[in-house]
């Protein structure tokens, strides 16, 4: 009952932080420098006057602005994102064809982050002044300030250059025709470098948080509690600081889908990883902007759905929300 | 033991000002290093670091020298973080101090506002911003600005909400004063440590965002940038690795300093949340 | 009793000193005392006496830069502090067990509270699923806890704070040790909860030949359950003996202090005859707090403060006596409209204060004024004590220089230094900073002061000090003065009448005697029943 209240509500707003988001898609066509007609086109039919003209009259660029943006959310909402000119294919059709690609990169390079910051976390706290603290959050401080794109590169220059050790592009060999687990090996032989240097960023997001937030955890009363119980240490971290602390961190974690998603622009660009990140850098590079828009809201969506998942796994996980909520 | 005294006591703190201070340095002064423009081709092409004593850190496929790009580099790297942050601040502060404090609609407002903001991908949105509006110094730096204010915001509501319900806040709303210098006499000065701090890091994660723009790109084309070296060596990684492996290493020394910075400023400012030594 | 000679537990010159830089060089110094089985020994003292570090030293649980360095705890002979970590986990929960002051933060938020009891059987051997289970039914019916085979499902936030103290003790019972420590455990607790919580311990304390070492700051919940009591002052013991002997004749000039400190019934008020025409008339008033409510659901309704009405007349000090939720500080801070209110009026010297905007209230606001509870968090921190106290007069309107000179005349009226004016509140002790508080009230010369909690947060001696002061004040300036306390007794020493607020409510309303003597309501009855030391007359015991 009162969760079916809270689904709903959460579902309302994932709608109109989406609606929001075509909002301003909208807006920035408007917004932009030049003709509308001219940034719907892109680079593909800017000098033609006459396609100029079409499209203003197929979009109804010279009707009233709020007239022009309810049909672009008509539109948007029966799932036509627009045209690509300049590939001569409906948006939709091309982000859907490399989402999944992109979701395969986001998702693994997520559950390596998370598995891996949390495990790192833990183990600086508990040890907590020692060597092993010291390496790992010295670490977890150079990866947190290393640019994404620039560990992938060097990533390709030690693994794939000097080692060749792992491939260094794309998501399959190509032309080698594998089929069934052989295809799925060789996915996950060409998923290791892009997932690990999207991933180690985060990492360290997650190590430094992960420890910090075990060290604040270890100082509640409860804590102090277990210890006049007779709970011997490595309990008292299993049963009762690991769950209070891990909790913030997947929380944060949430908030940062977005930025995951965003990373992978530029690690599916360096590794010409197949999906809707290097599409962005394509649309970029052509000036392909119904592409580039397109890609935004799709962008938007899934970190939206994120939000959701993780808001009612969230909800299951810790008992105090449903009285707070 | 004054807040002086206390960041001098951080060793790392300390490295990282003294980076930063060098950095500085490099990028003020590099029109009398390299009279040159970074952007003219003044050596033999692709020369390895050390090569020619001429050019310490080599030459790219046009000649140009890698060591002028990185003192000018710096100049937009910093210039657009500090900027960008400082746009950033300005937009969340205010935000957040009138969502905290009055609070009720006007708080359910921005807020829903801010979560929007924070909700969609930001890099994403800074490219697109970048992009619609083409690539220069001021639209590179705005859009670094509207994509990195929503936690300012929230950190500043936050500060707020609780800062309000303080009894020496209720006492100044006895006492007969107005809401506009509650809000800066009582409640700002008391809330300006966590905002320095993130401040500091948000120059940090703008530089990181700088360079991933122009890497992609979306740099302006009149200032060399660190991103765009590495962007233009990427196909060339396999024959000149220094030409990616020198702005790579430059952008890590900055933004690891300016970090470290940020958390010499949190313990100095915040020495009762710091851990007890041993 | 097998073995009724040697004392369960023997503290011997017990030293740990502080860390380098601190006030004082020991937390506490060459503490001694013992404390037999079936007996209760309570260590009392104020903040900072050192009370709750032996207790900490007893169950190893001293932070790690906090070591003895002399002295033992010898606990059925054995001393503790030689144990190793694994030695002492043994012992601790089942032959030594502790219970804490804010049973919420003791307890594990995401952890079921019959888990919680469950864990200490489990950890100490207890491998049968079925008699653990059974054990935390027992245990749960055994402190009085409702419905155990639900509530043992429930998580800690779903309880109230008495439940969440006995569930503390039904953990610290599972294992029947032999002895109980028990730190300030009613402190956060209303009075009449407190009564409950002290009847149970002691009642289990009875029943199981416990040894109980009780730690409080209060004398009269000693009264009411001590058999021994050690008194503590900056860390090292000054006095202890029988309960009988140290409450009615004590010898400490300290302890002496203390005890006349301790809040009591002045028997009469002679100031009667100089109260004046009515100045604040409150009629019907009512605040009503909705929370929660979504599409679906309605929301929560609280009535917070209940159709109140009441008179206040110049140089009149009103207490209003409630306990936690009672309303009491809601309906201080609607006289001041730090709040909307629902409906009724507050008549100030005849004028309805509740249609007022904010900006037309502003400029009135100088008459009203109030001292806040938390001498730490209602000063500016990043302001001098010159600042704060101009800031008031200054934002009505006062030139600098008169509120400068005034400030600092202030000063000496609530009996603080002229050098504090340019120094920080960080600077000043508790009581010092309510001093300061009060000032800041009196800078605009209100005609009524409100006082929620002002002396709660302090120790005994000061709050006495500070009571004094408001007494004093009120007498030279011929103000009114509504004082809200949780604590039955201090009302009765300061105020010439009493209302009593229950659920929103004033339930009875009326001078101190005829509140105490002649109770009407049955929930008076209950509050004063529940005072602590009811039955002990401080001022007998240093007359």
């Amino acid at each position: 009952m009162k969760t079916l209240e809270f689904l709903i509500q959460r579902l309302a707003k994932a709608v109109m932080v989406v609606i929001g988001v075509v909002i301003l898609n909208f807006l920035l066509i408007q917004l932009a420098p030049g003709d509308p007609a001219a940034v719907l086109a892109g680079e593909a039919g800017a000098g033609d006057e006459q396609f100029i003209a079409q499209l203003r009259a197929q979009f109804g660029l010279d009707q009233p602005l709020y007239v022009q943006l309810l049909s672009y959310l008509k539109n948007v909402i029966a799932g036509d994102l627009g045209f690509s000119y300049r590939n001569h294919v409906p948006v939709a059709d091309l982000i859907l064809e490399r989402l999944p690609a992109t979701l395969l990169l986001t998702g693994s390079a997520f559950v390596f982050s998370l598995v891996l910051g949390i495990t790192l976390g833990v183990i600086a706290a508990r040890r907590r002044g020692s060597i092993g603290d010291s390496v790992i959050m010295t670490g977890a401080l150079v990866f947190y300030a290393t640019p994404l794109f620039w560990v992938a590169l060097m990533a390709v220059l030690v693994f794939s250059i000097h080692l060749d050790w792992l491939p260094p592009f794309d998501m399959e060999t190509v032309g080698a025709g594998y089929t069934g687990w052989a295809r799925v090996l060789d996915i996950a032989h060409h998923l290791i470098l892009p997932a690990v240097t999207l991933g180690l960023f985060f990492t360290a997001v997650y190590t430094r948080l992960t420890r910090a937030s075990m060290l604040e955890v270890m100082n509640l009363d409860f804590v102090k509690t277990a210890r006049a119980k007779g709970v011997p240490r490595g309990r008292i971290i299993r049963r009762h600081v690991l769950r209070n602390a891990v909790l913030p961190v997947f929380t944060f974690a949430s908030v940062q889908a977005g930025q995951l998603v965003g990373g992978a622009v530029l690690t599916e660009t360096v590794f010409a990883w197949p999906g809707i990140g290097r599409l962005m850098f394509d649309a970029l590079l052509q000036r392909d902007y119904p592409v580039l828009l397109g890609v935004f809201l799709v962008t938007a969506t899934v970190v939206v759905a994120i939000n959701l998942v993780t808001d009612l796994l969230y909800r299951i996980v810790d008992p105090r929300i449903e009285a707070t909520g | 033991m004054s807040f002086f005294r206390r960041y001098a006591q951080n060793v790392g703190a300390l490295v990282g000002l003294a980076i930063l201070v060098v950095v500085i340095i490099v990028a003020a002064a590099a029109p009398i290093l390299y009279p040159v423009s970074p952007w003219q081709g003044i050596g033999d092409p692709l020369l390895g670091p050390f090569e020619d004593s001429a050019f310490p850190l080599g030459t790219d496929m046009l000649g140009r020298d890698i060591a002028a790009g990185l003192a000018y580099g710096a100049r937009v790297s910093l210039l657009i973080g500090v900027i960008s942050t400082a746009v950033a601040v300005l937009i969340g502060v205010s935000l957040g101090a009138v969502a905290g404090y009055y609070g009720g609609r006007v708080d359910d407002l921005l807020m829903r506002f801010t979560e929007f903001f924070q909700t969609i991908p930001a890099f994403a949105m800074a490219v697109v911003l970048v992009a619609i509006f083409s690539p220069t110094i001021t639209s590179i730096t705005l859009a670094i600005a509207v994509v990195s204010w929503p936690p300012v915001a929230r950190l500043v509501r936050g500060e707020f909400l609780s800062l309000r319900s303080r009894e020496f806040v209720q006492a100044a709303i006895v006492i007969g004063q107005t809401g506009p210098r509650i809000m800066l006499t009582q409640i700002l000065p008391n809330a300006i440590s966590p905002i320095i701090v993130t401040a500091s890091l948000m120059v940090a994660t703008a530089i990181l965002t700088e360079s991933s723009l122009s890497f992609l790109g979306l740099g302006d084309r009149n200032m060399m940038s660190w991103g765009f070296m590495i962007g233009a060596a990427r196909t060339m990684l396999r024959e000149a690795w220094w030409l990616s492996v020198f702005p790579g290493v430059a952008i890590l020394v900055t933004v690891l300093a300016i970090n470290l910075i940020g958390e010499g400023l949190n313990d100095a400012m915040n020495p009762h949340l710091r851990g007890r030594k041993g | 009793m097998m073995n009724s000679a040697a004392p369960l537990l023997e503290v011997a010159s017990l030293s740990i000193p502080l860390p380098p830089g601190l006030d004082r060089e020991y937390a506490v110094e060459n503490v001694t005392y013992t404390l037999n089985s079936g007996e209760i020994l309570c260590v009392v003292g104020e903040s900072g006496s050192g009370k709750s570090m032996t207790a900490n030293a007893i169950m190893g649980l001293l932070p790690s830069y906090l070591k003895p360095s002399g002295g033992r705890i010898l606990f059925r002979g054995r001393d503790l502090l030689t144990m190793s970590e694994t030695e002492l986990a043994h012992e601790r929960g089942r032959s030594v067990a502790m219970i804490f002051q804010e049973p919420l933060s003791a307890l594990n938020p995401l952890m079921k509270v019959g888990d919680q009891i469950a864990e200490v059987l489990l950890v100490h051997g207890e491998r049968d699923s079925a008699r653990r289970e059974a054990r935390v039914l027992d245990l749960l019916a055994y402190v009085g806890l409702p419905d155990p085979s639900n509530l043992r499902y429930a998580y800690p936030f779903r309880l109230s704070g008495g439940q969440r103290q006995r569930v503390m003790i039904a953990m610290a019972l599972a294992l029947e040790p032999a002895m109980l420590i028990a730190d300030e455990p009613t402190t956060a607790l209303d009075v009449t909860t407190q009564a409950q919580i002290l009847e149970l311990i002691r009642s289990i304390q009875r029943a199981k030949g416990m040894g109980v070492l009780f730690i409080t700051h209060d004398f009269g919940v000693v009264a009411d359950i001590a058999d021994k009591v050690v008194v503590m002052e900056q860390g090292v013991v000054v006095e202890q003996g029988r309960a009988g002997d140290v409450l009615n004749r004590p010898q400490h000039p300290y302890t002496r202090r203390l005890i006349a400190a301790v809040p009591h019934r002045d028997g009469q008020n002679e100031r009667a005859s100089t109260i004046g025409e009515p100045l604040l008339e409150v009629r019907n008033l009512s605040k009503v707090y909705r929370s929660g409510g979504g599409l679906f659901s309605k929301p929560r309704v609280v009535r917070a403060v209940d159709n109140v009405s009441f008179t206040l007349r110049r140089g009149e000090t009103l207490g209003v006596v409630g306990e936690s939720g009672s309303g009491k500080s809601t309906l201080g801070r609607c006289l001041l409209k730090l709040t909307d209110v629902e409906g009724g009026e507050i008549r100030f010297r005849g004028q309805d204060l509740v249609p007022l905007t904010p900006a037309a209230f502003r400029p009135m606001r100088r008459h009203l004024q109030m001292v806040f509870q938390d001498p730490f968090a209602s000063l500016n921190p990043r302001q001098t004590i010159g600042r704060i106290l101009t800031d008031g007069p200054v934002a009505n309107g006062v030139p600098l220089v008169d509120a400068e000179r005034k400030a600092r005349d202030l000063l000496g009226l609530v009996g603080l230094e002229p050098s504090a004016y340019d120094r920080y509140p960080h600077e000043f002790s508790g009581g010092q900073r309510q001093r300061v508080g009060i000032a800041r009230a009196l800078a605009l010369d209100p005609e009524l002061l409100i006082a929620d909690e002002s002396v709660s947060a302090l120790d005994v001696s000061v709050q006495a000090q500070v009571l004094e002061l408001l007494q004093e004040l009120q007498r030279k300036l011929d103000i009114a003065i509504i004082f809200i306390t949780h604590d039955l007794r201090v009302a009765a020493q300061v105020c010439d009448r009493i209302a009593v607020m229950y659920r929103g409510a004033i339930v009875e309303c009326g001078p101190p005697s005829q509140v105490f003597d002649a109770p009407r309501h049955d929930y008076t009855r209950r509050l004063i029943a529940a005072i602590p030391g009811l039955h002990w007359d401080p001022r007998a015991a240093v007359a």
